[in-house]
């Protein structure tokens, strides 16, 4: 192991730009959200700490801001509740935002980790290397969604997160992680691998539907989907095909739309698109569309 | 007024410096003890949060970085001023700076020393900190050089070593003075063992001039990129009010600021500590303190850059971070900072205040603290108003693990400075006699040609006891 090992194998240890010289072949795995079936009942929170292993850090801890949750709902209101004609709850209900990690293709998070403990892998996912964080943080001082979460205790052995027996339903598929470590959604990627495999023993690739993600499979609505982007036959697919959003751009036709809009164009193209992605314009290229509210009433 | 009277004999020279290294005052042990008892306090914090986990630091998901990766800044700065005036000043050939830059350069290595424990102290997991050091390794697991925060590891300890490295080659001479002027015992054995045989020969000194002068002019660049680096954790990332194009230049700036006021402080505590008024005259005060104010008034200018280019960048989050520091829970400490950034250091420009040595000592301490508060303003406005409304959190506050921590780290530094200044001269001795000597001849030169009236010279003193040299 040398330096010059070092550099000549520079391409193999960090692309420029994951969005261009990656071609995410076969798999590109995505999502979609649809805010207009989100009910905001946190079925998929509830899922993802039971998949995941996330520790239930209790009141204390989050009030002090240390909650762990890698799938969270957000709340919003219309208008602001501190001025007149703004409505609280429970007179007006609010408007619900699954977050969780966007995925990015150009991940901020990324590139800043002194010890590369986060990377990109083939198929698109922003992985993390529990191993390997040396908790500097960096990551999710850099992350525009702030959707990393951070080990501020050592929780495997903190008595209030998994009382006795409690720890007997933890997913042995996944690690459980000590104190000091960044961690974050990672699309279940236990599940994917499983599929993956399936397929590969099979000689096929996977299907859609052959995976769900742990949130996609608790959602009564059926909010979210998730699947192979390059996969054409899946939903996932057609649905950010529909929405006209595409993975390698940070402005897609809605808001190209909505901005002929408000410079008096016409509404002829676009108009009735739903599709957007959260931040697009900082160019992290995120891999969750969301589509956007339709119905009038908030739940 | 001179700079240094131009009659001291070598010999007393000689006898001066030696005694601040066995006969300080009182206050020597005062501050000694009071630092030990900060650092205790530090090491008590560390340990508690070393065994909980760092959430007794009252971080949070959202406040991720917090007084830690501030005050680390704030050393990192400290560090500066010791090179401008061991190595710049040095190259200027302005003499002035003799007497007081091993103090200084004493001053950047123990403030390096400082901000690295502030990295130990900020890691969620401290014990894999190597992880972050490109060692060679048969699995070909490399750190990440894209990182910021590597080239700051690497820019760090290139920068600690190498002055390391200037502070002990610039002292060997005086070790040979310490050496043949000890009585036998573990003082005269540390002082030959470090002098390496230095007997001032010619060849000795030619060597040593080169030697010196090259590593001068290597760590003038490693001092303005070390901070351009740290810059660089903020330039370099995605959040408003970080990613700012001047911020490294405004940086270095903050940074020799902070440290020449670090070194106002000093000069007059170890010019009461030791006895050192003879040395540290004065006139050499009145010169720091014209620099210190010059630098100020860079570094107003660089951060009123700043906030003009956030307001008139029409980057929306930028901005409400901006107005946040303005009106937001923060405020009392933004407008602290700017107060003790911008105003009080006007007071340097009244000329009766330039030697003023309680409101130059209580000027300096605000400045110091303007200037902490203005890295911490850097930090942690951006995580209570980031780009993400739904993770805003404006009630957020460092716990008192953080401010021990803070703290000792003051006391950490004064600490080793204090036992610097005990065990090596903090004063250059054989700089300060070529000093007295080349002032001395020049006097002699405009008396001789009629331009100076003679007033009190004795020159044969000076070459009476060249011998000790």
């Amino acid at each position: 192991m040398s330096v010059s090992n070092l550099l000549e194998n520079w391409s193999d240890f960090r692309h420029t730009h994951p969005v261009d010289d990656v071609p995410h072949n076969p798999y590109k795995w995505a999502m979609s959200i649809d805010l207009d079936a989100c009910s905001g009942c946190n079925a998929c929170s509830v899922a993802c700490y039971a998949e995941n292993n996330l520790p239930v850090v209790g009141k204390e801890k989050y009030a002090h801001g240390h909650s762990m949750h890698w799938m969270r709902i957000e709340r919003y209101w219309d208008e602001d509740i501190s001025t007149e004609g703004g409505r609280d709850f429970p007179d007006q209900g609010a408007q619900f935002l699954p977050m969780m990690c966007q995925q990015c293709e150009a991940a901020p998070c990324e590139t800043v980790c002194p010890v590369g403990a986060t990377n990109h892998t083939p198929d698109g996912i922003n992985s993390q290397i529990y191993n390997r964080c040396i908790g500097s943080r960096y990551c999710e001082a850099n992350c525009p969604y702030k959707v990393r979460y951070f080990n501020w205790y050592d929780y495997p052995t903190t008595d209030n997160v998994w009382p006795a027996e409690m720890n007997q339903q933890l997913n042995p598929d996944v690690s459980v992680r000590g104190k000091g470590v960044m961690e974050k959604c990672t699309f279940c990627i236990q599940r994917v691998t499983v599929a993956k495999n399936n397929a590969k023993n099979e000689g096929r690739l996977v299907h859609d539907g052959d995976v769900q993600t742990a949130c996609q499979q608790a959602c009564p609505t059926s909010a979210i989907s998730f699947g192979n982007l390059v996969d054409p036959k899946s939903k996932v697919h057609r649905q950010w095909q529909a929405q006209q959003v595409e993975l390698n751009k940070d402005a897609q036709t809605k808001d190209k739309a909505e901005n002929n809009e408000e410079g008096g164009g016409s509404k002829e193209e676009g108009g009735s698109l739903r599709g957007y992605r959260i931040f697009e314009e900082l160019r992290p290229y995120p891999s969750v569309m969301y589509l956007e509210r339709v119905r009038e009433s908030a739940v | 007024m001179k700079d240094i009277c131009e009659d001291i004999a070598w010999a007393k020279i000689n006898k001066d410096v030696l005694k601040s290294l066995e006969n300080p005052r009182k206050l020597y042990w005062v501050i000694l003890f009071v630092a030990i008892a900060m650092v205790g306090v530090a090491v008590g914090s560390e340990i508690y949060q070393y065994m909980d986990g760092m959430g007794v630091s009252n971080k949070n998901n959202t406040h991720v970085w917090g007084l830690y990766i501030a005050t680390f800044i704030f050393w990192i700065g400290m560090s500066h001023s010791g090179t401008l005036l061991s190595a710049i000043l040095h190259l200027m050939h302005a003499d002035w700076r003799k007497p007081i830059y091993r103090f200084a350069e004493a001053m950047t290595t123990f403030s390096l020393m400082t901000a690295g424990l502030f990295v130990a102290v900020h890691l969620g997991r401290v014990w894999q900190i190597y992880y972050a050091l490109p060692y060679p390794n048969g699995r070909g697991i490399w750190p990440n050089f894209q990182s910021p925060l590597l080239w700051d590891a690497m820019a760090i300890f290139t920068y600690l070593s190498s002055s390391i490295l200037f502070l002990y080659v610039g002292m060997i001479p005086d070790l040979a003075i310490c050496r043949d002027n000890m009585n036998p015992g573990w003082r005269k054995k540390l002082y030959t063992a470090f002098s390496l045989g230095w007997e001032g020969t010619d060849r000795q000194w030619r060597n040593f001039r080169v030697t010196y002068l090259t590593i001068a002019c290597f760590l003038i660049p490693l001092a303005v990129s070390v901070h351009s680096i740290v810059a660089s954790d903020f330039a370099m990332s995605q959040q408003p009010g970080w990613h700012i194009t001047s911020f490294p230049p405004y940086f270095v700036a903050g940074a020799l600021y902070s440290g020449c006021a670090a070194i106002i402080t000093l000069f007059i505590i170890l010019r009461y500590v030791f006895r050192f008024e003879e040395y540290m005259t004065l006139p050499i005060l009145k010169k720091i303190v014209r620099l210190t104010f010059a630098i100020a008034m860079v570094w107003t200018y660089l951060n009123l850059i700043e906030y003009a280019s956030v307001w008139y960048g029409h980057d929306q989050a930028s901005k409400d971070v901006l107005i946040q520091k303005a009106i937001g829970p923060y405020a009392p400490f933004w407008w602290t900072m700017n107060f003790c950034g911008t105003i009080v250091p006007l007071i340097m420009f009244f000329k009766r205040f330039q030697t003023h040595i309680p409101v130059l000592f209580a000027v300096s301490l605000l400045l110091n603290m303007g200037m902490w508060l203005e890295r911490w303003m850097i930090v942690a406005p951006t995580f209570s108003h980031g780009y993400y409304p739904w993770t805003w959190d404006h009630d957020q506050w460092p716990s008192l693990v953080q401010w021990g921590i803070v703290f000792g780290s003051f006391g950490w530094f004064t600490l080793l400075f204090m036992v610097f200044c005990k065990v090596f001269p903090s004063v250059s001795m054989y700089e300060v006699k070529e000093m007295v000597y080349h002032r001395s001849q020049a006097t002699k030169k405009l008396v001789a040609s009629g331009k100076l009236a003679t007033a009190g010279l004795n020159a044969d003193n000076l070459n009476a006891d060249r011998g000790a040299h």
